[in-house]
């Protein structure tokens, strides 16, 4: 059974009763809809075939040799990935990360003639602030999970009622479960535009809107859209440089006269950045050339793993999170890593998920004009830290900035509690 | 693949003993049947992408032509008639700086033949050049004179076919340069010239500029330098327009393999090493001109000269049977780093002292006009440009390449 029959099959047998449960607030929404407008109930169920299929490729691949240096230079290392293949192919169970996201309310609906697969979870405090939260890449829904209970339920997390959000998490186009685009255009603008869709058809008409990584570029178009309804944006890769430092960096000079210590600093992490995205670079021009990441369960792995963090490529939080199998401090482990990948696998989203970046043609770390209020926080392992000064020109309407001591790239994946807490600060003058 | 014991009656000059790792050994390709089983398992146990979302190559290689290609492959293809095509061709190896090289080695018949290394380049191997050794060795069988001969060496770079992979840092294209100028002295060549296209031109290249002993002169068919300075050369003239608009496009659009290979050629080796679509179409994301002619050869059934789903296919498994994709793409990362040196000392490159030839084919990536190779090469012995031939010009167009290097080098014997 392919994912397109399981989610019609899984959509056809769920009772509607269950839907209404799990989010009162639809049933006025489904009651009014059209057809193709409804929000299906959704639920993963990997048939057990797929699962020994995947094990058994593994087990058969067939390995390039060693390296020639004794470092990441040359890209993920043989060691790293025969290590995670081992793993993967015995003692990995896929079954406990479906249970996970099983236990979320997660549903489909259809926009923009694409279904979207989204995890729902509303607050049981009635005054809670809906917010959307959009992954990246190399990510997806997996990054979020333990943020929701948190955000959604912060009196049992060291937060009090009125720091309650309804969480909305979607699949971006292309990734996960949701729908894979059959013709161009589904970029952050896009994207953008579906979310607002879907926060309107969920019946929210007051909210705000999180992400990093390709969702910051997603938040980033949402506050230039301003759609009815959406107070603020928070992003934890903001989009701040200067057109004339941009410029700069892109022609790859040196860092232009007159930066600030911090500034100085944020252009030499850039500069930096700029030589870790040949993968980027690749994604953009040519994404279906990229046949071994749906062929080959190890070719995705190395794949996915080979992003950068400022501490290294592959990035520091992720090499590090391999050799950690629990972690009591919500750091990443092993399981997470791997199921982030076996999700990729199993729903065969490798290229299309790599479609994005040749989706976008706009900048990257550049200033795009958001007026809308914005909320900043700047992990340390993040791309480039932001400095205050740009961000506070590239969002005039600047309601938060924060700079924390820990936490990267992965901010919410690596550092759910401190990633909560500032998503709470972030939005709290807007309650 | 097995070496055999059999004697070379081609070599000349070898005088190491048989047992040194210097001793050249005759070499035979024998591939076990169960990899050609295997092989054929993982094509048809494909699990594919969704189809791309555009009408051309904008988003890589088309998913038709992968799926044409791995049918042709798994249902057609027969690997035993490449073997039994290089077996026909006296192979050896030798060991030269640590790494073991693979060549293919004719001795023309004529005796007063100029000895003549020739260098592939990526995504390619020994195959590319295989339909030029009969004109180039043989020219009284082939529209040509005795004195038209070459005795003709063809080695596989190192990490590339037959060749050992490098277990060492520093095989850039220099230290290449330099094992063939060894390769040449062990065969007992003297006097000998060079040619290449691709990182072939580069090595090539590179032996001119490192003077190696023996090399009276050397043809390229790839201008290699505009990598590096191609912002100097003159953009006055409608060609010279035309060549640098070509550059721009490539490095803007078409130069992510390059730059992947040159940064994290492991981690791309992955994919490759395991999937044998993933390599196939790593190889096909070349140069536009070459993917189209490939495309049109198994979706439309009209190849383009000696471009055809044999040769193609023989290339791609040959990377694949000898597992060489990361170790090949490894030598980009190897070249990267010694570009970048190279710029970042700001030292122009050590001139050239001996002549230089250059064939301009208008299918290449950027057909550099005669002013571009003359910048490069000041005091050029020999330029022209033809009107068929891409990238791939011995593969596609043998004979129009063979007449260019007898005439490049006419001057020379």
């Amino acid at each position: 059974m392919t994912f397109e029959e399981m989610k019609h099959r899984v959509a056809a047998a769920s009772a509607l009763g269950l839907l209404l449960i799990a989010c009162p607030s639809y049933a006025q929404t489904v009651a009014a809809a059209a057809e193709d407008t409804a929000i299906r109930p959704f639920r993963i169920q990997i048939p057990e075939t797929e699962l020994i299929e995947l094990r058994r490729r593994i087990t058969a691949t067939r390995w390039p040799e060693k390296e020639t240096v004794a470092d990441h230079s040359q890209g993920v290392p043989l060691a790293m990935v025969r290590e995670l293949a081992r793993y993967w192919a015995t003692d990995y169970d896929w079954r406990k990360c479906e249970a996970t996201l099983n236990a979320a309310p997660q549903f489909v609906t259809t926009i923009d003639g694409l279904d979207i697969h989204f995890i729902h979870v509303r607050s049981k405090h009635a005054n809670a602030l809906p917010l959307i939260v959009t992954h990246g890449w190399p990510g997806s829904i997996i990054e979020q999970l333990k943020i929701i209970d948190p955000l959604t339920n912060p009196t049992a997390h060291s937060g009090n009622a009125s720091d309650a959000f309804h969480v909305v998490i979607p699949s971006m186009p292309g990734y996960g479960f949701s729908g894979k685009p059959t013709s161009t255009g589904w970029g952050p603008e896009r994207m953008g535009r579906a979310w607002a869709e879907l926060m309107k058809r969920l019946g929210y008409t007051r909210y705000v809107a999180q992400g990093g990584d390709w969702g910051a570029f997603v938040v980033d178009q949402m506050g230039l859209q301003a759609p009815a309804g959406l107070l603020a944006i928070h992003t934890n890769m903001p989009a701040t440089v200067p057109a004339d430092v941009d410029r700069a960096l892109l022609a790859g000079g040196p860092a232009p006269s007159g930066l600030s210590a911090d500034e100085h600093r944020a252009y030499e992490q850039l500069v930096r950045t700029f030589k870790q995205v040949d993968y980027a670079r690749l994604m953009a021009s040519r994404p279906q050339t990229l046949y071994g990441i749906a062929d080959s369960p190890v070719g995705l792995a190395a794949w996915l793993l080979d992003h950068n963090d400022a501490d290294g490529q592959p990035a520091a939080a992720v090499a590090s999170a391999l050799n950690r199998s629990t972690s009591a401090t919500g750091e990443l482990t092993r399981d997470e890593i791997l199921d982030n990948i076996t999700l990729y696998w199993l729903t065969n989203t490798g290229v299309s998920a790599s479609r994005l970046y040749w989706e976008y043609k706009g900048g990257f770390f550049n200033a795009k004009g958001v007026s809308i209020p914005v909320a900043v926080t700047v992990f340390p392992g993040e791309q480039y830290e932001a400095p205050r000064s740009w961000t506070e020109r590239a969002y005039p309407k600047l309601i938060y900035y924060n700079k924390v001591d820990k936490g990267g790239h992965f901010a919410a994946w690596e550092q759910p509690s401190l990633f909560a807490a500032e998503v709470r600060a972030a939005f709290k003058s807007l309650r | 693949m097995t070496p055999t014991t059999a004697t070379p009656t081609t070599v000349k000059a070898q005088k190491t003993p048989a047992g040194s790792p210097q001793a050249i050994r005759p070499f035979r390709v024998s591939i076990p049947e169960d990899e050609i089983v295997e092989l054929r398992r993982r094509i048809a146990a494909t699990r594919w992408p969704t189809k791309e979302l555009v009408k051309d190559r904008s988003q890589g290689v088309q998913l038709a032509t992968m799926r044409e290609l791995a049918r042709y492959w798994t249902t057609e293809y027969d690997w035993r008639k490449c073997e039994a095509r290089l077996n026909a061709l006296p192979q050896f190896t030798t060991e030269i700086d640590g790494v073991e090289i693979h060549f293919i080695h004719v001795r023309s018949k004529h005796e007063n033949a100029l000895p003549l290394i020739m260098t592939h380049g990526w995504p390619g191997s020994v195959i590319e050049l295989l339909e030029t050794v009969g004109p180039l060795t043989d020219p009284t069988a082939h529209g040509g004179t005795a004195q038209d001969a070459f005795h003709l060496v063809l080695p596989s770079l190192p990490g590339y076919g037959f060749s050992g992979e490098p277990a060492e840092l520093g095989w850039d294209a220099a230290r290449t340069g330099r094992a063939w100028a060894e390769l040449m002295k062990r065969l007992g060549y003297t006097r000998y010239v060079a040619q290449g296209g691709d990182v072939g031109a580069l090595v090539t290249d590179l032996m001119g500029r490192q003077a190696v002993e023996g090399l009276v002169g050397y043809h390229l068919n790839l201008l290699t330098a505009v990598l590096a300075i191609g912002d100097h050369l003159p953009r006055e003239s409608e060609q010279e327009r035309a060549a640098a608009k070509a550059v721009a496009t490539f490095k803007q659009d078409g130069f992510g393999y390059f730059l992947e290979m040159a940064t994290r050629p492991q981690t791309i080796g992955y994919a490759m090493l395991d999937s044998p679509v993933a390599l196939a179409a790593w190889l096909l994301d070349h140069d536009t001109d070459s993917y189209h002619k490939i495309s049109r050869a198994f979706v439309d059934r009209k190849p383009v000269g000696h471009l055809t789903r044999d040769t193609i296919v023989d290339n791609i498994t040959l990377c694949w049977l000898t597992g060489t994709a990361a170790s090949a793409a490894r030598s980009y990362w190897e070249d990267g780093r010694a570009l970048a040196a190279a710029l970042a000392s700001g030292q122009a490159p050590p001139p050239v002292k001996v002549p230089v030839g250059f064939t301009t084919f208008p299918g290449e990536i950027w057909a550099s006009p005669r002013s571009w190779v003359e910048a490069v090469y000041p005091g050029l012995a020999y330029f022209n440009e033809v009107d068929r031939g891409g990238h791939f010009a011995a593969w596609e167009e043998p004979a129009l390449f063979t007449s260019e290097l007898r005439a490049a080098f006419k001057p020379l014997r």
